[in-house]
Formats: structure tokens, C-alpha cells, sequence
């Protein structure tokens, strides 16, 4: 295995995560593809790490960031409830109150 | 995982094994991916994220990270998409396929997206072929042994400490902050 599949692999991953952002009209959906990203950056740590001898503060960097990624549903997921409390709606296109 | 029987089977053997499942994994995690972005069903995207973070937990063991491979089942598979399952069904999506999931007009976001990967790409492949990149390191499985949870804990509470409370101060602040945004007042 060289390095440069894992690097490659997670760019892919990382452009279909900007792409859903870019493209969904549903939050939860586009949490989704926030996920998608940084999952994709995890691999690319993982991987770093592994193929440089010394694995172990690669890994303990990943396992912050899942536990950051966990925090960051968490807060969204409270967020995009209180949205559609409010509205009724989590399509994006509707949520413009600050727009002027 | 795979250098316990390396022993027993050839090194090329080994090599090759390790090649085949990459691919094998990488081809499911792509096009899941793909279905996590242009399915119509809310609850299917959902599953298929699911799918894309198993391959990611597999590509971790491969790599030899097997405790952060748990830790991505277990933290992802096993709570992060329960929570998205809950806030699809508190957001009354509807069962079956949805009309308006995606913007009408798709294609500033290709643009981008491809136009992103085409620079990321190129400079991934650039670092690999230059002679003072590491990018064409190669390892495969015989190499060396997975690292251990031991290992890795040591580090955790002796060198990251710090962090390891950070972090655990922020997870607690967002579950404080979780509860009084989604409060009823």
C-alpha cells in the first residue's frame, strides 16, 4: 500500500462532502455531508501517521476529532430542531432572516 | 491483524491481500458517498452514510489503527447516526422519497467540487512523484504490528493530558448548550 491512495481516496471523499454541502437544500442532509468531510480528513491523519513510524500522536489527534465531531451533531442537530420549531421547515431557501 | 498470518503465508501473498481490500473498500466507501449525496430518501442517505463510516473504520484497521477503528464504530456508527435518525424523524421528514432535497440548479456545486478535486489530486500525485516527497511510502502489513490500546492511552494521559481535559470541558459544554438550544422555553 503506498501512501498516496490513502490521500487520494480521502480528497475524493472530501470533494462529495463539499459538493452535498453546496448542493443540499435539507440541514440535517448537509450535516451529513459536514460528516462526510471530516471523516475524510481523519483518514488522512490516520494514514500520516502510519506510514511515518511514528503512529501514536496521529491516532490521538483522530480520536479528538471524532469526539469534537460528536460535539459538533450534537449542537447542529439542536440547532436544526429549534429551526424547524420556529418554521416549521429545515429547507435551507427559507432560512434568510438575515438577509436584507 | 493481518501480520498474525504473515507467518504462514507468503509476503507477496500478504501485499496483495492488503491491495485488494483497499481497493475493494474504497470502491463501496465512493459510492456510497455518491448515494449519500443524491438519494432522495432522507433516511436512506442516513444508511448510506452509515455504510461510507464502516469503510472508513476498516481503512483505519488496515492502516493498523485498530483502537481508533472501535472508537469510529462505536462514537459514529453507534451514536452520531442515532442522533441523525432522531433529528430526521423530530424534523418530520417523509417516509418515502422527497421532492426538494437538492437545489434546482446543481451546477456551481459540481463545478466546484470537481474543480477541487481535480487541484487536490493533482497535488497529491505531484508530492507523491517528486523525489524529495514522501507521498510513494510504502508499507505493507508484515512491516510492523498494529499499535495497542496501550500504547496509545500512555500517550493520551501523559503527553496530550492537557487536551484530553480540554476536550472533555468542550464535550461538556456542548451538551449543556445542546439542551438549552433544543429546550421548549
Amino acid at each position: 500500500m503506498y501512501l498516496v491512495q490513502f490521500l487520494v481516496l480521502s480528497s475524493i471523499l472530501f470533494c462529495i462532502g463539499v459538493y452535498g454541502v453546496l448542493a443540499r437544500r435539507n440541514a440535517v442532509l448537509v450535516l451529513m455531508s459536514i460528516e462526510l468531510i471530516l471523516n475524510s480528513v481523519n483518514i488522512n491523519l490516520v494514514a500520516f501517521g502510519a506510514f511515518n513510524g511514528g503512529a501514536i500522536p496521529a491516532e490521538v489527534f483522530a480520536l479528538f476529532i471524532i469526539a469534537v465531531a460528536a460535539a459538533e451533531v450534537g449542537v447542529g442537530l439542536a440547532l436544526v430542531l429549534t429551526i424547524y420549531r420556529n418554521s416549521k421547515s429545515i429547507d435551507l431557501h427559507q432560512i434568510d432572516l438575515l438577509k436584507g | 491483524m493481518i501480520a498474525a498470518f504473515a507467518g504462514t503465508m507468503p509476503v507477496v501473498g500478504a501485499v496483495v491481500a492488503q491491495n485488494v481490500f483497499f481497493y475493494l473498500i474504497a470502491a463501496v466507501m465512493v459510492i456510497a458517498a455518491l448515494r449519500v449525496v443524491s438519494t432522495s430518501n432522507i433516511v436512506h442517505a442516513a444508511l448510506y452514510l452509515v455504510v461510507v463510516l464502516a469503510g472508513v473504520a476498516a481503512q483505519f484497521i488496515l492502516l493498523g489503527a485498530e483502537f481508533v477503528g472501535v472508537t469510529q464504530v462505536l462514537v459514529y456508527i453507534g451514536a452520531v447516526i442515532v442522533l441523525f435518525l432522531f433529528g430526521i424523524m423530530l424534523t418530520r421528514a417523509k417516509v418515502g422519497s422527497e421532492d426538494g432535497l437538492t437545489h434546482n440548479n446543481v451546477a456551481p456545486a459540481v463545478l466546484t467540487a470537481v474543480l477541487l478535486l481535480v487541484v487536490m489530486a493533482y497535488a497529491v500525485v505531484d508530492y507523491a512523484k517528486a523525489p524529495w516527497g514522501d507521498g510513494a511510502l510504502e508499507i505493507d502489513a508484515v512491516d510492523r504490528a498494529p499499535t495497542t490500546v496501550e500504547l496509545v492511552s500512555d500517550s493520551i494521559f501523559s503527553t496530550y493530558i492537557v487536551a484530553f481535559e480540554a476536550i472533555s470541558v468542550l464535550l461538556l459544554a456542548a451538551l449543556i448548550g445542546a439542551i438549552v438550544v433544543a429546550r421548549k422555553e
